[in-house]
């Protein structure tokens, strides 16, 4: 009796700590995202969204906003259609064997390698060897190297999510097998594959290390919107022209020291950050809930 | 028509197989597309590997003089030693995961065996949203928020400046903790339910069912969420950077500063240029990190593999 109280006991214990720690983990979470907004009020304006930045004062963050954007869209159009048909390929081509196994270790791998490293391979390829020099391009080159992977890998699972009854039914319809895929499977995959892209977009948007030495890491001077030369380095539309990120930001003028403003400068833009993976976040599940309701109520 | 279209769905309504479809251009397409991430793995090998191996082109560089314990690029003789790298790394990250295991397996088991529906409603997003914040963003509560609290309040434990192999560990340790628990989540997922309502039938607790079923059974895929979770942690390099100090000496302890390989790097490669020695060393660092994590990949396969095994 004494040995079925001690566990019964020992189990209250245990729950009580499993509590703490999920409540633990998720008042942290929320302390963060606290600190950050509480920290940032007053400093976030329109002035500071969309004016240009300084080494001497707080100034905006347009230009950083701006250059992440460039490179999250620059990347994705690279990486989506290429992740997607990588993901077909493999949800509805591929069979068993030492290919498919080659290209499923060599998604690990990818996904493992430290973003640093991956900045160092772009630096060497997309910097160096083309004499490019720091540009957004290099940059999102750099991180379609880690994102392709990872796209190709959701886009597989959306895919394989499909049920077979659809792809029999269009098949016996007569459809060859690329019309079943185009008109019938990826269809209904889309609330998957746009999940996946958020998610990958929301990764590519914080993203720092990878970019340091192929997208630049400077304070960047005043972006002439009027200028749509894309040949122009200094055009904010080219893909050649240095783009110092958001993100790539906080760390700079962190490790540059600048003034006492550094800190306001670098909370505001925190939460900036912050902000937009909360919104990738929403979006997903959002668009994903809607775009499936559409399908499956059609 | 003779042939299934299921069987052969490539050949559609054509009798004879035409040009088009013995070519089968769509899979031959979706192939290619499938094939660059072998080519990739190719290029970065071929470049790194490259790179990282110059430094042995420079008399007087060695395997055994890089591995020495003198880092001073700038001093005469310059001395390339980068085990203070290699030990800060590894120191970091062992610390980061003992802090992040419990905690994170915790959660996991918390979600998948404890938590009511609404409580895991909470906490699934929540860990979504975790893992998706930037990671200079907690490099900078680390630089802002840790390391004064370090340097004010535990001054008496050794925590000179605050900048220091803990600061880092702790940093990383907030870092990993959703990637680990929500891979561990997973596993514990995967256990059939069987197990748990035999071990509840036979009259135990919930507590005894977690410690002596759920978690032996669990361990290969628990184990790969921590192997996966220090991999990051190896991997992360500017969140480190702004809080460990950066001192390029053999850690000496905890409340001390250090530096890694990835901090390193960050630091100097924007100060090199390719033709320096000490540039093609930077190299070597890389190239070693990316062996560290092409290591933890296949390990944690192996220990995948072994969990899913019954046994």
């Amino acid at each position: 009796m004494t040995a079925m109280r001690r566990a019964i006991l020992v189990d209250r214990i245990a729950t009580g700590a499993l509590w703490g720690i999920g409540i633990l983990v998720v008042a942290i979470l929320l302390a963060i995202i606290g600190h950050f907004l509480l920290a940032a009020v007053g400093t976030i304006s329109p002035a500071f969204l969309f004016g240009d930045p300084s080494d001497t004062e707080i100034g905006g963050i347009w230009p950083l906003i701006w250059n992440s954007l460039y490179i999250l869209v620059l990347t994705m159009l690279i990486t989506v259609p290429l992740g997607t048909l990588g993901g077909i390929y493999m949800a509805e081509y591929a069979g068993e064997g030492r290919f498919t196994d080659a290209i499923r270790f060599s998604q690990e791998l990818i996904g493992s390698v430290p973003s640093i490293v991956v900045g160092l391979f772009g630096l060497a390829l997309f910097v160096n060897l083309t004499h490019w020099g720091y540009t957004a391009l290099g940059g999102a080159l750099a991180l379609t190297v880690f994102n392709l992977p990872l796209m190709s890998r959701l886009a597989e699972q959306a895919i394989r999510a499909v049920p077979d009854d659809e792809r029999a039914g269009s098949l016996a319809l007569g459809s060859t097998k690329w019309q079943t895929i185009v008109h019938v499977v990826l269809p209904i995959a889309i609330p998957g594959l746009v999940t996946g892209v958020i998610l990958t977009a929301g990764r590519v948007f914080g993203e720092a290390a990878a970019l340091l030495f192929t997208a630049g890491s400077s304070t960047p001077a005043h972006f002439n919107f009027a200028n749509f030369n894309l040949a122009d380095p200094r055009s904010p539309w080219s893909p050649f022209h240095t783009a110092t990120t958001l993100s790539v930001y906080i760390w700079h003028i962190n490790s540059e020291g600048l003034g006492s403003f550094v800190e306001q400068l670098a909370n505001a833009s925190s939460a900036v950050l912050i902000v937009a993976v909360l919104l990738f976040n929403l979006g997903a599940r959002g668009l994903g809930r809607l775009l499936q309701r559409r399908v499956t109520g059609a | 028509m003779a042939q299934s279209p299921v069987a052969a769905p490539s050949l559609g309504l054509h009798q004879q197989p035409s040009l088009a479809g013995r070519l089968d251009l769509p899979k031959r397409f979706t192939f290619a597309a499938a094939a660059v991430v072998l080519v990739l793995v190719a290029l970065l090998l071929s470049f790194v590997g490259w790179n990282g191996t110059q430094v042995f082109t420079v008399p007087g560089q060695s395997v055994g003089t890089l591995l020495g314990p003198t880092w001073s690029p700038s001093g005469t003789p310059a001395e390339f030693g980068i085990l203070p790298f290699i030990l800060g790394t590894l120191g970091v990250m062992v610390v980061a995961a003992i802090i992040a295991a419990p905690l994170s397996i915790g959660l996991a088991v918390f979600m998948a065996e404890v938590a009511p529906p609404w409580a895991r409603a909470i906490t699934r997003p929540a860990m979504e949203v975790f893992v998706g914040i930037p990671s200079v963003v907690y490099g900078f509560l680390g630089l802002s928020i840790l390391v004064p609290f370090l340097s004010h309040n535990f001054r008496w434990l050794g925590f000179t400046v605050g900048y220091s192999w803990f600061a880092g560990s702790l940093v990383l340790a907030l870092m990993i903790l959703p990637t680990v628990a929500s891979i561990a989540y997973d596993a514990l997922l995967t256990i059939p339910a069987d197990l748990r309502s035999a071990s509840m039938a036979l009259g135990t607790t919930r507590w005894q069912t977690i410690r002596h079923i759920l978690l032996p059974a669990a361990r290969g895929g628990l184990l790969t969420a921590v192997i996966l979770g220090m991999m990051r942690a190896a991997g992360e390099a500017l969140a480190v950077q702004m809080v460990i100090g950066n001192r390029p000496t053999i850690p000496t302890g905890l409340t001390n500063p250090l530096t890694t390989l990835t901090a390193q790097i960050t630091l100097d490669m924007g100060n090199t240029t390719p033709a320096e020695t000490w540039n093609k060393v930077l190299w070597t660092m890389g190239l070693v990190l990316l062996l560290m994590s092409f290591t933890f990949v296949v390990l944690a396969r192996y220990l995948g593999r072994r969990g899913s095994r019954p046994s």
